[in-house]
Order: structure tokens, then C-alpha cells, then sequence
């Protein structure tokens, strides 16, 4: 400590340790955070409900999303991911998963939503497979936290059947 | 800086940074703000920079009290004068 420029350094690299230990600090805090997401999905129309023309059915919805995301926020939580999937087996796959719609929420105001909307990703099946099926609608979200580790989690809402002819 | 003073500086800088991190970890945690945690930690680091490194008057206390030149006089250096009194100088 016996110049300015040993001083310097010493101050520097302790407070840049002391800054990461109070980031992982953060990252760990948001453990004690146990959130309680609800979330709603309703068909409200079957637009389109057909084989195209390489044997591959595709559904269009127009869905009503509402969710209430906001316990998923901390003071640690940059923004939330949510992605909406239809989950369905078929004999070939045991699992489908189509992505239909996503979003980013930027911030806590923001978590708590209703949307009406068309699937934003086209819904189709890897075969004939889809007339009266049975499947769920999951809500998949990711929490991308400010510093550390990222969480992610699902709610699934079961009930949902397809109608058994093309229209 | 005395050597009195570099060992204040260097206590002193490491409990600044230690006490202005609580502080700032409990200030974000229970505002609920990353933004003024960090904010908090940066103007301790500050604080401490400015406390720390300038060479203050504080940390100059204690100079080391060195002998009065005139003393070399009293105590002139042995010289050198024969093989047995340079063994002797060599053991000191």
C-alpha cells in the first residue's frame, strides 16, 4: 500500500470480488421466491382445420391467452419468456410439441395479461394425425434473471380436443 | 505514506467495500431494486477510492524517526585495516 497506483489496483480488483460475491448473493435469493403462476387458454374459433397437400394436417386457432405471470418477477428477474405449446402423442411420437404462440415480458406491469390473437406459428402435425385429438395446452416460461442462473417451468391445461372432420 | 498509514489504508479500504456491499445487498434486497444496489455499491466504492488512495495528511502520523546526521560523526565507520578486523565486519 505504499504508492498510489498499488492502492489503486488493491481497491479495484477487492471491490470487483466483493461485486461478484453480492451478485451470486442475488442469484441465490431468488430461490426463496415460490411462484404461483395461474394462466387460461381458450379456443375461441377453429379458422382452418385441413390435410395440405403433402398428407400433413394443420390446424388455425384463434386463442384467448390470459395469464397472470407477476409472482414470477423478483427484484433479481430481467425478463420472462413464455412460449404457448400444444402437447399431444401420437403412435409414432409420444410426444408433439408446436410452439403456437410466444412473447417477451419486459416487466413486472407487464406480466399480467389477456390476449386474443391467431396462432402466431403455424400449427402442424407430422402426419394425419390430428382429427379428434386430445391434447394439451402447456405454458412454458423461462425467467431470465439479471445475474445467475435461469429458471424455467411449465403450467399444463388439459381438456383440449380437435374436431373429428376437416372443415 | 508511513508504514503506519499503509496498514490503516489497506483495513480500512477492505471494511469500507465489506460494509458499503451489506449495506447496498440489504438497501437493493428490500427495496426490491437491482438498480439501487448497484448504485449504492458504486458510490461506497467511490467513497472508498477517495478515502483510501489520496495520501492523506491521516495516514502520515507516525514518520519514522530516523537518526540526526550528526550522529554519523559519533559513530564513525570501522575501517579497514587488516584481514581479521574484515572477518569481523563481515560477521555484523
Amino acid at each position: 500500500m505504499h504508492s498510489f497506483g498499488y492502492r489503486a489496483n488493491a481497491v479495484l480488483t477487492f471491490s470487483v470480488t466483493i461485486l461478484a460475491l453480492i451478485c451470486a448473493i442475488a442469484s441465490i435469493s431468488d430461490n426463496f421466491n415460490s411462484p404461483s403462476p395461474t394462466a387460461t387458454v381458450q379456443i375461441l374459433n377453429i379458422n382452418r382445420f385441413l390435410r395440405k397437400s403433402n398428407g400433413d394436417d394443420e390446424v388455425g386457432f384463434t386463442l384467448d391467452i390470459s395469464a397472470d405471470l407477476q409472482s414470477l418477477f423478483t427484484w433479481n428477474t430481467k425478463q420472462v419468456f413464455v412460449f404457448l405449446a400444444a402437447e399431444y402423442s401420437t403412435p409414432k411420437n409420444s410426444l408433439n410439441q408446436v410452439s403456437l404462440w410466444d412473447g417477451i415480458i419486459p416487466a413486472k406491469e407487464n406480466a399480467k395479461f389477456s390476449v386474443k390473437i391467431k396462432n402466431k406459428y403455424r400449427f402442424i402435425d407430422q402426419g394425419s394425425n390430428l382429427r379428434g385429438r386430445d391434447f394439451n395446452m402447456t405454458l412454458h416460461w423461462h425467467v431470465m434473471p439479471k445475474t445467475g442462473k435461469m429458471f424455467a417451468d411449465k403450467l399444463v391445461l388439459p381438456g383440449f380436443r380437435l374436431p373429428e372432420s376437416y372443415r | 505514506m508511513d508504514w503506519q498509514g499503509q496498514k490503516v489504508a489497506e483495513q480500512l479500504m477492505q471494511i469500507m467495500l465489506v460494509v458499503f456491499a451489506i449495506a447496498a445487498f440489504i438497501t437493493g434486497y428490500i427495496v426490491g431494486s437491482f438498480e439501487l444496489m448497484m448504485y449504492v455499491y458504486a458510490g461506497g466504492v467511490v467513497l472508498t477510492i477517495l478515502t483510501t488512495i489520496p495520501n492523506w495528511p491521516f495516514f502520515n502520523r507516525h514518520p519514522l524517526k530516523w537518526l540526526d546526521p550528526s550522529e554519523v560523526e559519533k559513530h564513525p565507520k570501522p575501517q579497514v585495516t587488516s584481514s581479521v578486523s574484515k572477518k569481523k565486519t563481515a560477521k555484523k
